[in-house]
């Protein structure tokens, strides 16, 4: 396959980006992994005017510490996120998420940031970036703003992010002491479309009992959604087994999934309220043994 | 030193591993045009005006084809791979048979999404399929059907109106008095079974590129292709020129499991626009392509019903099936009768009745792969005797025993025809030991310990086996040609190529055994029409047998030459001489000899002496002819965990326990089994092509249509055992296709023993998680009152 | 659609060419280098038949334009071998009986390379998960893994003194 013609200009800078994706309008796209546009193109469900490719633009794929918090550069590639000791040691949910995402060699070259910004609710970040509370860093022509993930997400592949904006930063906020998280997707196969997702944090008091929680569903809708229902059920509460099958019961209930040929729309509501069960009994282990997030 | 038997290592596989292999697409060819296929986007439509003009003006295109423009170069044509059955299996059957035909290009009407349409040449195969777009085709569709029991059905739309039904081919396989056995009976178990549609999916797609030779007023091809020699045969036609002009050439070519067996539009119409236009022209299939316009496998309904009694013992079987040929039933009653050949399999069966009714349906056209008819065989005949266990009340395995033939019933003749109309006479293998070997193999203890310990709540144990007998090594037959060089090298010319079954390595171990040479001093050439005219494809798990021997026959009297001619030269009695290392001397006096390069250049044509008594030069041609197939046997058996929560099934473990004759080399044998084995989990667990009522495929990409990966596997086992085969003289079986057969069957048993254990029933794959969950729910919607479900 | 220079290190060895934007990289090195090594099996990135490395790491080179590796360094299948010697990797290909038609054999031992260099003792498991973008339908794997399992021996073992990283320094280049 074969994609259609464009013109293709790379960047050094964002400002760079920002400018040429205002002059080249609607028809232009940002090249950054390439690990969902390029298939599109090849397809011609995607046939871009011109391609702007931000892959050059220097220091822009860095994961450092800020105040305990996570600030993630918008190149930063999920092999990079995978082998990241701050990651590794600190965020084991991004480290769940990262590893079912593609395959290995396509987490070679696919951004975080990408996966976020392609909109798409079967991606895997999403809920990652919804349980941490991320916020995205935006630059346009009239500077930059932020906006929590919580907005970021607007409808089917459609996001907070115009048609001249850049992604220029991610950032995790710090967790709070006694807290876990954890990612659990239900794919049939490595580099398939997950059946379910869902990705719980949690944080505890000195009594054990749930502080916060914050649950998001991969794959549950048009876009990557927060489980709220769930999440005020472990509201102060001390987590047991049944504790944990209501939160399961109660995301299933908020939900739904478009069937496709992985499965019915209830079969994909049964599996997110398990994916939301073993993604808690994770999380909350997490938290008691003193990871954080 | 003996290397018949001995896992050498292969020859092939020094070009493959640096990037030097040459497959097709990596034939490069000057000037050469790219193709790119126009294809229907309706299941089923007439064709109106397809507008050409736009495209052929855009720029680098060559020419834009359509079946108006090429007019009689068109078609139809017979179809080169329907052939119709031996005449001896005919006379016995009476088959109904409808001929197919081929074209080039969809003429008045489309039958499946994918069918050719159109093709755009032009200078990069990117401005191609730019240009490919802006062709416009009118379409005024037509009422599809996609469901062959409905195609079957009065009234149906029809893919050919001049047929007046859909029945592409219809017959009835009898043996014994079947009513008798059911009035009989103590009891009847019916089951309905689908094994649904999938594709081989090679790694490589098909290709073709083909150069005009000026000269001869002919053209060479190279094509994907397990069948050079009817690709050739069906040129000749479609081309109007002798078949010594055309040559056909199946370079390295990266897999094919039957889908590239097949003569496809795209091979015929390649030559013959190259030939229009004098120019070289290349086309490569992509991927989305493949999965619609490269024919599909397996698709089969059958309506069982199993007379039993009350221990167990089958006394008949009956058996009425669909076969969804798709649009065109491109290769007769080849999976249509192996099908009906293999149901009764490994088991003893007094009378049966199977009828076959082979349907067309605005899919792809399906045919051959890996197994051709026999997974389904055997996934029909195993999923009944899983009813029928069921329903007794048995243990799965142990009714399959009570059923299974024993070694002292052997030779045991089935009572009906194989498919070349010779008598199915099993030859041969302890199959009640195979069945004992495979479970013992398991280790049942151990693997059912944490369940019956209850150390994995939510989670479903299961155990399943599935046999198999498989006919192979078809004829008609096959040749070999070997020469000696004078530099000492032996050139073995065959006609079918190789696509992964390492006959560079076994087929040169064949001949260094049977000539006394050495191995690396063997080459084997094979898949090119020129090299040698003559080959059946490498299909039907038959090369091993019928090549092979040739080989080993050829080789035999090449022998006796070189003996001779040694004689002649050494002045002693041919009885004298022996041939070892690639090197003849006399018996006794081992100084005095020479190497066989050195003998064949003093009888050599323009440098020695012509013998008259052995002819000219050290070369031997032979053949050999298989009096029937001959049959290989195996057990597959399986533990599998089933996660009641998300419906998904683990494999704990599989073993298999096959014999396939004498091995060659028992390295290769394994490779073969263990692919063959992963294709059939790709049945089992993940794989199925579905279709909407409108015969839009829905999941024609490997993005949506999951074959097996690495993280996917799960531990098998492989034990070989050996029953030579009296029906050639190397006492070998076929074994390419073996591997895939039992898969899907032993899976289902198990997944359907695990989920039986919570009354949940579960008869079909892949076995997807809503699938299994769907059957739990079932299974709870039938044993909890209606209230305690909302 | 205006086309671009790019300079490229494959191999070891400097190209400059003139591509379209939208050419791929599989096919620059296909079609313009003559690089036939590399394989394509699919549209939709699932295969891993046209892996490579890209300055160390490896790709699926079908999901890449030629254009974003100027001024980078490629290694494909055919810079494996040096002086007519196998690289460990395909060394134990053969050994392990790792392949059979050989299509998906090129990817499958590039998208190894980057691995077994820096895994001296990987685990069957891990060889799995770094294969698992990388599609055979003729071995089912197990070969491979074994395969790759023998070369990270060899090649962390103390007799091995053979390129790695090293065939990708400019010294190496020929």
């Amino acid at each position: 396959m074969y994609p259609s013609a464009f013109e293709y200009l790379a960047v050094r800078s964002f400002d760079e980006a920002i400018e040429a994706l205002g002059r080249f309008g609607a028809g232009a796209k940002v090249l950054a992994g390439g690990a969902s546009l390029i298939p599109l193109m090849k397809l011609r469900l995607a046939e871009p005017s011109h391609l702007v490719d931000i892959n050059r633009i220097p220091d822009a794929s860095y994961v450092r510490d800020a105040d305990g918090g996570l600030v993630l550069g918008p190149l930063l590639r999920e092999a990079d996120l995978e082998a990241s000791p701050l990651v590794r040691e600190r965020f084991p949910i991004l480290l769940d998420t990262t590893r079912v995402i593609a395959d290995p060699i396509v987490r070679n070259m696919g951004t975080v940031v990408g996966n976020l910004a392609h909109g798409d609710p079967a991606n895997d970040h999403p809920a990652a970036m919804l349980a941490l509370g991320a916020e995205l860093i935006l630059a346009g022509p009239t500077g930059r703003r932020s906006v929590a993930v919580d907005d970021f997400f607007v409808g089917l592949f459609e996001t907070a992010l115009a048609a001249d904006e850049v992604v220029v930063e991610l950032r995790i906020p710090a967790p709070s002491r006694r807290s876990g998280g954890a990612y659990v997707k239900f794919e049939r196969q490595v580099g398939d479309f997950g059946m379910a997702g869902a990705a719980v944090v949690v944080s505890l008091d000195e009594a054990s009992c749930v502080a916060e929680a914050r649950i998001a569903l991969t794959n549950a809708g048009p876009t990557p959604i927060r489980a709220t229902a769930a999440e005020a059920l472990l509201a102060g509460r001390s987590v047991d087994d049944d504790l944990v099958r209501a939160t399961g019961e109660a995301a299933r209930q908020d939900i739904e999934p478009w069937a496709d040929l992985r499965g019915g729309s209830e079969f994909k509501r049964r599996l997110a309220g398990v994916a939301v069960e073993r993604a808690l009994r994770t999380a909350v282990a997490r938290a008691r043994g003193g990871s954080d997030g | 030193m003996p290397v018949f038997g001995v896992p050498v290592k292969r020859v092939e596989d020094r070009r493959l591993l640096v990037g030097d292999g040459e497959y097709v697409d990596d034939v490069r060819q000057a000037g050469a045009l790219h193709v790119a296929v126009v294809r229907s986007v309706y299941a089923h439509a007439r064709i109106g005006e397809v507008r050409t003009a736009a495209a052929a003006a855009m720029p680098g295109v060559v020419a834009v084809e359509t079946a108006r423009s090429l007019g009689p170069l068109n078609g139809p044509f017979p179809h080169p791979t329907w052939f119709p059955p031996a005449k001896a299996l005919q006379d016995i059957i009476h088959p109904k048979l409808r001929p197919e035909v081929i074209r080039l290009l969809a003429d008045d009407k489309v039958r499946y999404v994918g069918e050719p349409v159109a093709i755009v040449v032009a200078t990069d195969p990117y401005l191609a399929d730019d240009a490919a777009r802006a062709v416009e085709v009118d379409y005024e569709t037509l009422p599809v059907v996609v469901d062959p029991e409905r195609a079957a059905e009065p009234g149906s739309p029809l893919l050919n109106d001049d047929w007046g039904d859909n029945l592409a081919a219809h017959f009835v396989v009898d043996k014994g008095d079947v009513e008798a056995a059911f009035e009989r009976a103590d009891r009847i178990v019916r089951q309905r079974i689908h094994l649904p549609r999938s594709t081989p999916t090679p790694i490589e797609n098909r290709g073709v590129v083909a150069v005009p030779d000026r000269r001869s007023g002919g053209v060479t091809v190279w094509s994907a292709s397990q069948q050079p020699h009817w690709l050739r045969d069906g040129l000749e036609r479609v081309l109007g020129i002798p078949g010594d002009l055309i040559r056909v050439v199946a370079p390295d070519v990266g897999g094919g499991f039957g889908i590239k067996s097949m003569v496809y539009p795209e091979e015929l119409i390649v030559p013959t626009v190259a030939l229009r236009l004098d120019r070289t022209i290349r086309w490569t299939d992509t991927r989305s392509e493949n999965f619609v316009a490269a024919t599909h496998a397996r698709d089969q309904i059958h309506d069982l019903e199993i007379a039993l009694r009350a221990d167990g013992t089958i006394l008949g079987l009956r058996d009425r099936y669909f076969v969804d040929a798709g649009a065109s039933n491109v290769e007769c009653l080849v999976c249509p009768y192996n099908t009906a050949a293999h149901l009764p399999g490994a088991y003893r069966i007094p009378a049966m009745r199977l009828e076959c009714l082979t349907v067309l349906t605005n899919k792809t056209p399906n045919a051959a792969a890996r197994g051709a008819g026999r997974p389904e065989a055997v996934f029909a005949m195993e999923g009944i005797l899983d009813a029928a266990a069921d329903a007794l009340e048995l243990d799965r395995v142990e009714l399959r025993r009570r059923n299974t033939l024993r070694a002292d019933e052997m030779p045991y003749d089935q009572g009906i025809p194989y498919r070349d109309g010779v008598p199915e006479i099993l030859d041969g293998g302890d199959y009640t030991a195979c069945l004992d070997d495979a479970i013992a193999a398991l280790d049942l203890g151990a693997l059912r310990r944490p369940y019956e310990e209850g150390a994995r709540p939510g989670r479903l144990f299961g155990v399943g086996a599935a046999s198999y007998i498989e006919g192979t090594g078809v004829g008609p037959y096959e040749s070999a040609l070997i020469r000696i060089q004078p530099s000492g090298r032996v050139i073995v010319t065959v006609g079918p190529p190789s696509q992964g079954q390492s006959h560079e390595t076994t087929f040169a171990q064949i001949c260094a055994e049977e000539l006394g040479v050495r191995l690396e001093d063997v080459r084997i050439v094979q898949g090119d029409t020129l090299a040698l005219p003559w080959g059946g494809g490498t299909i039907a798990s038959r090369t091993a047998v019928v090549v092979g021997n040739a080989i080993a026959a050829a080789s035999r009297g090449l022998r006796e030459k070189v003996l001779r001619a040694a004689a002649d030269l050494l002045e002693v009695a041919p009885g004298d001489v022996r041939i070892e290392d690639g090197r003849v001397s006399v018996v006794g006096s081992p100084s005095v000899g020479m190497p066989l390069g050195q003998l064949a250049a003093r009888v050599a044509p323009g440098i020695g002496r012509l013998n008259e008594a052995i002819g000219p030069g050290l070369d031997e041609y032979d053949g050999f002819q298989p009096p029937t197939v001959t049959y290989a046997n195996g057990v597959h058996a399986c533990a599998v965990e089933v996660d009641v929560e998300t419906g998904s099934v683990e494999i704990l473990k599989y073993v298999v326990v096959h014999d396939c004759g004498r091995l060659i080399n028992p390295m290769v044998v394994e490779g073969q089994i263990m692919g063959g084995v992963t294709q059939g989990l790709g049945m089992a667990l993940f794989e199925e092509l579905v279709y909407d009522d409108d015969g839009q495929l829905l999941n024609g990409s490997l993005m949506d249509y999951g074959i097996p990966r690495a993280t996917d596997m799960p531990p098998i086992e492989v034990h070989h055992r050996e029953t030579p085969s009296d029906r050639n003289p190397l006492g070998i079986k076929g074994v390419g296709e073996a591997g895939a057969i039992p898969v899907p069957a032993a899976v289902i048993s198990a997944v359907g023993a695990a989920l039986r254990t919570v009354g949940a029933e579960l008869r079909t794959v892949p076995v997807t998680p809503a699938r299994v969950l769907d059957a739990l729910d079932a299974a709870s919607a039938r044993t909890q009152p209606v209230e305690a479900r909302a | 659609m205006a086309e671009v220079t790019i300079r490229v290190e494959v191999n070891g060895r400097d190209h400059e060419a003139v591509v379209e934007p939208r050419l791929l990289l599989v096919h620059f090195l296909r079609d313009v280098l003559g690089l036939t090594g590399t394989h394509i099996g699919c549209d939709t990135t699932s295969c891993g038949t046209c892996t490579i490395t890209l300055d160390g790491r490896a790709v699926k080179s079908c999901t890449m334009f030629a254009v974003q590796v100027d001024g980078r360094s490629i290694r494909t299948i055919e810079g494996l071998a040096t002086d007519g010697r196998l690289h460990p990797l395909q060394e134990a290909f053969h050994e392990e009986h790792g392949l059979q038609c050989g299509f998906c054999t090129p990817g499958m031992i590039m998208a190894a390379l980057p691995f077994v260099e820096s895994n001296a003792e990987p685990n069957d498991d891990e060889i799995r998960t770094a294969i698992s973008g990388n599609l055979c339908r003729c071995t089912g794997y197990a070969n491979i893994v074994r395969s790759i399992s023998r070369a990270a021996s060899t090649m962390h073992g103390p007799s091995y003194a053979g390129p790695t990283a090293s065939a990708l320094e400019p010294s190496a280049r020929d």
